[in-house]
């Protein structure tokens, strides 16, 4: 891998970002709407709970968790849609980049951004609510790294249906977390669910993290166990996406599409 | 005692490619040799960009080969493509991006060394100093192309891909443009795929032309005399004469 390649693909998006508050805003709007909207919600649900359950580390922090999976998925897309916008990979895929260094630039970039998004996320739910990420303890660590895993592993996939459909595929990345999410247990155990949606459930590494979230809220030892299977499930999702990635590359090489991109077939 | 040929910098054997049933690139093979500037041309559709882009390493051929500095693309493609570059009318670069910026994220792809001296040499070869903070999207078409131009220049490739360089820009920079290349391959290590519909300029620049049509090399030879020898007032009359029997050959089919 060559790093200075992979650096021209992270120092464009530098580019890009520095001359455009429009691209910096949203990495921090989305997150503050959601902690100002599912902080208040919480907060009243804790006034009418008579329980002494303590939504905000349970529900807000679930939410929180969940953007901060949403937003990597995003910011792998979003540096790809960059190059769907200026009608770039022609340009790029002409030079002697590979492939890997592309994913790998978009990779970086991705880990920046959703991490300034994280940073944002964690100071003003503990300014504005009190919840503190601590409050999980050691399994913090593997809930993020879990998450993180999956959302690349989304983002790359995404990016692999937008090179192989075309610039109007647009529309059907964007809703891809928010079908997942019910079937992940975000806001629910999983046990409410029906069956078949329970086994569902078993395959989607975030649904080990909500799991196990909400054990350490209700004061029950981390399930350790159950988050190594998360994190297997995760990365062995990352490797199909890049293989995806990687056979969907070849493939619109093969056809012409890559050069002919606007066409979005070459039929 | 006869000095050897140059070197090749581009061989292309047996380069096939259909997309359905038609047959967009049929066989064809040429090489450009060191500080030889080879014309492409044919009518809309004869497959000279289908074959660029084969030799750019964005379509994958159907059958044949490709060597560029002796590398097999197939093979190798990015050792290949580090000594290629190319400048289309249908490539701009991204107009987001400030004509700096361009040239420094393109030459970071290439891994250019000493990239900001480079860059500033490029920036007033083309004439683009002024331009440096200025977005691509903004500048006029003219100005574009001699930004891919400075880009197709940026590692000093010994394969340069011109697809139609001049396209969209007045008589007078376009005359620049042509010398400015002309000069850089003099130097001998450079060699060039041009392709054209302007005749004038193929015979202002090319050593050699290609007459493609329907896929196949139908015609090649020196553009300045090639008119006289098959009975042609000028290129311009012998494309049209060529272009015209490839019609009614496709008609008769």
């Amino acid at each position: 891998m060559n790093l200075s390649r992979v650096g021209a693909i992270v120092v464009r998006m530098f580019y890009l970002y520095r001359g455009s508050p429009q691209r910096v805003f949203p990495i921090f709007i989305f997150v503050a709407i959601d902690v100002l909207v599912w902080g208040f919600l919480t907060r009243y649900l804790n006034s009418v709970s008579h329980a002494g359950f303590n939504f905000v580390p349970a529900l807000l922090g679930a939410v929180l968790l969940w953007d901060f999976l949403t937003r990597v998925m995003q910011q792998i897309t979003m540096a790809l849609f960059e190059d769907v916008w200026t009608r770039n990979f022609l340009n790029f895929f002409a030079t002697p980049l590979r492939t890997s260094e592309y994913l790998a630039g978009l990779l970086i970039v991705a880990i920046i951004t959703s991490g300034l998004s994280l940073v944002a996320m964690l100071i003003l739910a503990r300014a504005a609510f009190g919840l503190s990420f601590l409050t999980y303890g050691a399994p913090l660590a593997p809930f993020l790294m879990v998450l993180f895993l999956t959302g690349i592993a989304l983002g790359v996939a995404a990016s692999a249906l937008v090179l192989r459909l075309g610039p109007a595929s647009e529309w059907l990345i964007w809703p891809i977390p928010m079908l997942i999410s019910p079937f992940a247990g975000v806001f629910y155990p999983i046990t409410v669910l029906p069956g078949w949606m329970q086994a569902v459930a078993l395959i989607l590494p975030p649904a080990y993290v909500f799991e196990g979230m909400r054990s350490v809220v209700a004061g029950e030892p981390a399930p350790w166990d159950r988050l190594a299977i998360g994190a297997m499930l995760a990365l062995v999702y990352l490797a199909l996406a890049c293989l995806f990635f990687f056979a969907t590359y070849r493939a619109v090489i093969r056809t012409g599409l890559i050069a002919r991109y606007s066409a979005e077939t070459v039929t | 005692m006869n000095r050897p040929p140059p070197p090749a910098v581009l061989k292309v054997e047996r380069l096939e490619k259909s997309f359905g049933e038609v047959r967009a690139v049929d066989g064809v093979s040429f090489r450009v040799a060191q500080g030889e500037i080879v014309g492409l041309v044919g009518p809309n559709g004869a497959g000279k960009t289908t074959t660029i882009n084969m030799i750019l390493g964005v379509l994958e051929p159907g059958g044949g080969r490709i060597e560029i500095e002796g590398v097999d693309l197939a093979v190798d493609r990015s050792r290949a493509l580090s000594n290629t570059n190319f400048a289309a009318v249908y490539a701009p670069l991204p107009g987001n991006l400030t004509v700096e910026q361009n040239l420094r994220v393109f030459g970071m792809l290439y891994g250019v060394r000493d990239l900001p001296a480079r860059i500033e040499k490029l920036l007033a070869v083309y004439d683009l100093m002024r331009y440096r903070r200025t977005k691509a999207g903004v500048l006029s078409s003219g100005e574009q192309t001699r930004l891919s131009l400075a880009k197709a220049m940026l590692n000093r490739p010994r394969l340069l891909l011109l697809d139609e360089p001049t396209a969209s820009i007045d008589p007078s920079n376009a005359r620049d443009i042509r010398a400015g290349i002309a000069k850089f391959v003099d130097n001998g290590l450079c060699g060039v795929l041009w392709t054209s519909h302007n005749m004038y300029e193929v015979q202002a620049v090319c050593d050699r032309v290609m007459f493609l049509s329907h896929g196949r090399i139908v015609l090649e030879g020196d553009p300045k005399t090639l008119p006289e020898e098959h009975g042609a007032a000028s290129l311009d009359d012998l494309f049209v004469n060529v272009a015209q029997e490839a019609l009614h050959e496709a008609g008769g089919r």
